[in-house]
């Protein structure tokens, strides 16, 4: 385990900034799913004027916002199960066919939170594993799999100092070499058949020094 | 007839043409007058699949029917495992429940299914959301069963059958049968065709084709011809009982 020393050179993204990376990287005219957690503010970040189709796993594409107080319907929900809005344009579809254009890679952008992500791509985001826990894993192993891109959005660093990116998955696997990018606090990386290479990280760190606080080998950015 | 088919006959509409007594019209009306009729032969030891997403498309008033009626030893499949004391969290407290099947248990408030998980009083057969729709939907289709890379290497495939296709690989996955499926729709006629309402349509669809019985539980029953064909989702075919469910009695 790698322990973050108190004092540091750089600063930490806030979750609304890691959104805002995050968002700046989906394309024109993506579908995207964003898993619930973190990844559903990445909505609030979509560059203006940049038309992007969110899709719910619960059979919406073209979601929209949370409705106006008062204006909730409980026939419309998205996949946390909180109102939601459909914009002009959107569809309604049933959760087998929902789940066909997420599986088959219709869906081009897979917005998901992680536990861990290794350094081959495995993904660990559905059940911590221990005893008393309540196991559920909803849309997460059908989402890893599926869209063109799995991104993974997520804190660095977990509450305990352990560093979230590993060589090797402990916690229980949501799918195999399955992530292709990852969004933290510190750092933007690929992962690669080689492993994690980073794309561009806070000021006051490089491939190295992250590298070292994270534990995990990370290869300086291709030029 | 026998059994509950004889019940799709309306006997109102049995009868004879003014000044005649031979010809003897029947017509086909699967709709019951009321949820008790619709539910009357749930057996013990039932699979039961129940649509809805949280409580979007969930029917509540079949739910409450099924536990009023009485049947014991179910196998419950959903989405979810019910929260609150509404609905499927008051099956299982009931006690009805032996098994679940579902993709997402865990709920702030499913404390009624926590408690008979931890207790080791209930089944649960954890299933990836879009494997249970498909498994769903193959019952429903005739097919026994499919490969799906979603959930390889992990703990929800292990014993499962695996295969390489196109050079990844892939786990089969077999269908899910129900005895019966209990879903709500927004508007039915007498033939089962079924419209829903927004994202409250979700596992209605799949549920309705791969339940032996399907009872729909509708907002507004309409004539014949009273939706527009070209925008029925849920063929009448997949449909057995349909029963009208004010809408007051559906949200509370």
């Amino acid at each position: 385990m790698t322990r973050v020393a108190e004092s540091t050179a750089w600063r930490k993204r806030t979750r609304d900034e890691i959104a805002a990376r995050l968002a700046e990287d989906i394309f024109e005219g993506a579908y995207v799913n964003l898993g619930i957690g973190m990844p559903t503010l990445v909505a609030n970040h979509v560059p203006t004027g940049r038309e992007i189709v969110l899709q719910s796993e619960n059979g919406l594409l073209g979601m929209g916002p949370p409705p106006a107080p008062g204006e909730e319907d409980l026939a419309l929900v998205n996949a946390g199960k909180q109102p939601v809005t459909l914009l002009p344009g959107g569809a309604y579809f049933d959760s087998a066919d929902s789940f066909a254009m997420m599986r088959a890679g219709h869906l081009d952008i897979a917005v998901l939170g992680a536990f861990q992500v290794s350094e081959s791509g495995d993904l660990a985001n559905w059940h911590t594993g221990r005893p008393g826990d309540i196991p559920a894993v909803g849309g997460a192993m059908d989402l890893a799999v599926g869209a063109k891109h799995t991104w993974v959005m997520m804190e660095h660093f977990t509450h305990d100092g352990a560093c979230k990116l590993v060589s090797r998955c402990d916690y229980p696997l949501t799918g195999l070499r399955c992530v292709n990018r990852v969004y933290t606090d510190l750092a933007v990386l690929d992962v690669t058949v080689g492993g994690f290479v980073l794309r561009d990280a806070v000021g006051g760190l490089d491939a190295e020094s992250l590298s070292q606080l994270s534990g995990v080998a990370i290869a300086p950015p291709h030029r | 007839m026998s059994g509950p088919e004889a019940e799709f006959t309306d006997t109102r509409l049995l009868g004879s043409r003014a000044g005649t007594q031979s010809w003897i019209v029947t017509v086909i009306n699967k709709v019951l007058p009321s949820v008790a009729a619709a539910l009357s032969d749930v057996h013990d030891g039932a699979t039961v699949m129940i649509g809805g997403f949280g409580g979007a498309g969930l029917p509540v008033a079949l739910v409450d029917g099924l536990i009023g009626q009485g049947a014991r030893d179910l196998t419950i499949v959903a989405n979810n495992a019910g929260n609150g004391e509404l609905g499927i969290a008051a099956l299982l407290k009931a006690g009805r429940v032996r098994k679940v099947i579902c993709s997402f248990p865990r709920q702030t408030d499913s404390y009624i299914f926590d408690a008979l998980y931890r207790a080791g009083q209930i089944e649960l057969e954890l299933v990836p959301q879009g494997n249970l729709a498909e498994r769903i939907r193959a019952a429903g289709a005739g097919i026994g069963g499919f490969f799906t890379r979603v959930g390889f290497g992990t703990d929800l495939a292990r014993g499962k059958e695996v295969r390489e296709i196109n050079g990844e690989m892939y786990v089969f996955e077999t269908p899910i049968y129900a005895d019966f499926a209990l879903i709500k729709a927004e508007r039915g006629d007498r033939w089962g065709n079924l419209t829903y309402r927004k994202s409250a349509r979700n596992f209605g669809p799949a549920m309705a084709m791969a339940g032996a019985v399907t009872v729909a539980e509708v907002r507004e029953l309409v004539p014949l011809g009273g939706i527009d064909p070209e925008a029925v989702i849920t063929p009448g075919i997949f449909v057995q009982r349909v029963v009208r469910v004010a809408q007051e009695a559906v949200v509370r």
